[in-house]
């Protein structure tokens, strides 16, 4: 079953009277529970695509459909619900509040996007900290952890909301080879523990073998998939 | 909400020496503005007392056209008799009057025997009029603070000027309205301190005297000062009796009387409207200090945190909580410079009371200031400071909360 559908996505941007195209004509499609990755150099249109299946932009034009939602017909209120109900996010600098505890990172989806209450809301938490192994650092402020703990932390917040898909643009760009690889790994480790969709983003050849199902990019285009183990 | 205000705070804190300059800047504020309104408005009362408790009265009710021509004294403007009665009737209707005194306003040569010169005379009937004017027998510098018939009671300059003492005989010469002249003995009762505002160096003897003296067949009278039960009803008691005198009219149909107010008659009332409208002045700087120190710190917050709200918006948070996260960061501040500067505020002016300052008002020293604040006053600067406090963090909220995620996260 497809969790995300494009047909014929393009991208335009306007700057001043220049046009530039980042994506010209996508289709694909994303199943459910998968793990995938779109690759490419910089300027390959990654980020810009990433951004339209997290809803945060609108296509051009062609259709893009998010569990059952097309991406198009959602504003400005209607698009923060629909991510909060249905999308995770995780950032290339983690983008964690900073005068938020780790507890309280994780916590603030819940409190703040899905009203959930205090005891539902602190049983979810404590889970996922123990999942990404930051239990005994809940009470730590961001600055008071690593690059690596702060992924970690920024992977469990994207969960707890239970999102049907996680989008991660470029998780491990910031971290070392030891750490990206846990925080891929920790990643894949979430996706079998609770069914969860993850597309991530990267450039970097050394994480790209760990998705599933890789889609390539380059200068907007795709330029094919494959299945790890043969092609999509 | 408490989860807003919760972060709301956090956000001022991480930032500990802004928000404590700016919170610093708004207490200043509402400091100086609670400590400026109980100075002046304290100063303005007593100065009110001084006019209408002394020499004024609350109100003053005169025959049409009298006042126009006050300084000349005019003798046949007088009420007469019956138009007496008729505002007696008027004035002992109305409740919330605590005292008339009717008064003969009149000129004259006070004559020391050796040196002549001009007076100005009210005659009064002590009773009434002490009633009315409480604070002069207070005026008595030296002598007694009585007015029996044959006394006369002298302004100070005058006596000084005469030299003449307590207990001194001089003669008045006054000139009646048919043009006849008489003159009467008087014994000097009392000197009078001088008071400022009109009437502040007039003399005083007994309403029978002047009677006499004016060869009156019967009495007429310049005016009737008026005491209120209570000042603060001086507005809406003095439309009830324009509206009750006016009725009063003569054979040609127009008003008989005209009523005046104390601020109508004394030159301080501009004084005291000046003082009004510094402390407008002050209130409006007390705004703008607000406005420009909070909307300052909240632009700049909104600008430092643009990735925190692309983050925040992104992982699903309504415009709606975005924008009362910065609503309540703006209030917040407001709210701490409220309270902080009405707490320092109450303690100056209580600083300033214990110091028992005195001040000089016109011919009066010595006066020791009483500065007080209304719990009102300090209502209206706490609800303005945290109303300017919230419109000043609404554009920058609004902006914050219109941020489109994906330019935010952009953002370097």
């Amino acid at each position: 079953m497809s969790l995300v559908i494009a047909e014929q996505v393009r991208k335009v941007y306007r700057t001043g009277e220049t046009e530039v195209e980042a994506l010209k004509g996508v289709s694909f499609q994303i199943n459910a529970g998968s793990f995938v990755s779109f690759v490419g150099p910089s300027g390959s249109g990654k980020t810009t695509l990433l951004n339209l299946i997290g809803c945060l932009d609108a296509p051009s034009a062609g259709t893009l459909t998010v569990a059952d939602t097309n991406v198009a017909s959602l504003n400005r209120t209607t698009g923060a619900a629909f991510r909060g109900q249905q999308i995770g996010f995780i950032f290339q600098d983690f983008n964690l509040l900073p005068v938020l505890s780790v507890f309280e990172n994780i916590e603030y989806p819940l409190l703040m996007v899905k009203k959930t209450a205090e005891p539902e809301r602190h049983k979810r938490v404590r889970e996922l900290l123990a999942a990404v192994g930051m239990a005994d650092q809940a009470h730590k402020r961001p600055d008071q952890i690593s690059g690596g703990q702060k992924q970690r932390v920024a992977v469990a917040r994207a969960l707890v909301t239970n999102p049907k898909l996680v989008l991660a643009d470029e998780p491990t760009a910031n971290l070392d080879h030891e750490t990206a690889f846990m925080v891929i790994n920790l990643m894949k480790q979430m996706r079998d523990q609770f069914g969860t969709t993850f597309v991530f983003s990267t450039h970097d050849p050394r994480i790209v073998g760990e998705a599933e199902v890789i889609h390539h990019l380059e200068d907007g285009i795709l330029k094919g998939s494959e299945l790890k183990g043969g092609v999509a | 909400m408490n989860n807003v205000i919760k972060i709301a705070i956090r956000n001022l804190l991480r930032y500990k020496r802004r928000t404590a300059l700016t919170a610093t800047l708004v207490t200043l504020g509402v400091v100086f503005v609670l400590v400026f309104t109980a100075v002046s408005s304290s100063f303005k009362d007593m100065m009110i007392s001084q006019i209408t408790d002394s020499m004024m009265g609350h109100l003053q009710i005169h025959r049409k056209g009298y006042v126009a021509a006050i300084e000349s004294l005019p003798l046949n403007m007088n009420i007469k008799p019956n138009g007496f009665e008729k505002l007696e009737a008027i004035l002992t209707q109305h409740k919330g009057i605590a005292a008339y005194s009717p008064r003969i306003k009149f000129g004259g040569m006070f004559s020391n025997f050796m040196e002549t010169t001009n007076i100005r005379l009210n005659g009064v009937d002590p009773q009434k009029e002490f009633a009315t004017v409480p604070l002069l027998p207070e005026r008595v510098v030296s002598g007694a603070k009585t007015l029996n018939r044959g006394e006369i009671l002298v302004p100070e300059l005058l006596a000084r000027g005469m030299n003449v003492k307590v207990g001194d005989t001089i003669v008045i010469v006054a000139t009646n309205q048919s043009g006849s002249v008489n003159g009467k003995q008087f014994r000097v009762n009392g000197i009078l301190e001088s008071a400022s505002g009109p009437g502040g160096r007039d003399g005083y003897v007994h309403f029978d005297d002047a009677v006499e003296l004016l060869r009156m067949e019967q009495p007429e009278i310049s005016e009737i000062a008026v005491r209120l039960t209570s000042f603060n009803s001086l507005t809406k008691l003095s439309k009830q009796l324009s509206a009750a005198l006016g009725t009063e009219t003569n054979t040609l149909g127009k008003p008989m009387f005209e009523l005046h107010s104390w601020e109508d008659l004394s030159p301080f009332a501009k004084i005291a409207k000046m003082l009004n409208l510094m402390t407008i002045f002050i209130k409006a700087m007390l705004i703008a200090i607000v406005l420009i120190s909070i909307m300052n710190v909240m632009i700049m917050a909104v600008f430092e945190r643009i990735r925190e709200i692309g983050t925040i918006a992104a992982i699903g948070t309504p415009p709606a909580t975005i924008r009362a996260l910065f609503l309540v960061e703006g209030l917040c501040l407001g709210l701490f410079g409220a309270v902080v500067g009405n707490l320092v505020g109450i303690g100056i002016i209580l600083i300033v009371n214990l110091s028992k300052l005195t001040f000089s008002f016109g011919q009066q020293t010595g006066l020791v200031l009483q500065a007080a604040i209304a719990p009102s006053d300090i209502i209206m600067v706490s609800l303005i400071v945290v109303v300017v406090s919230v419109l000043a963090t609404l554009q920058p909220a609004l902006k914050a909360s219109k941020m489109e995620p994906i330019e935010a996260l952009r953002h370097v």
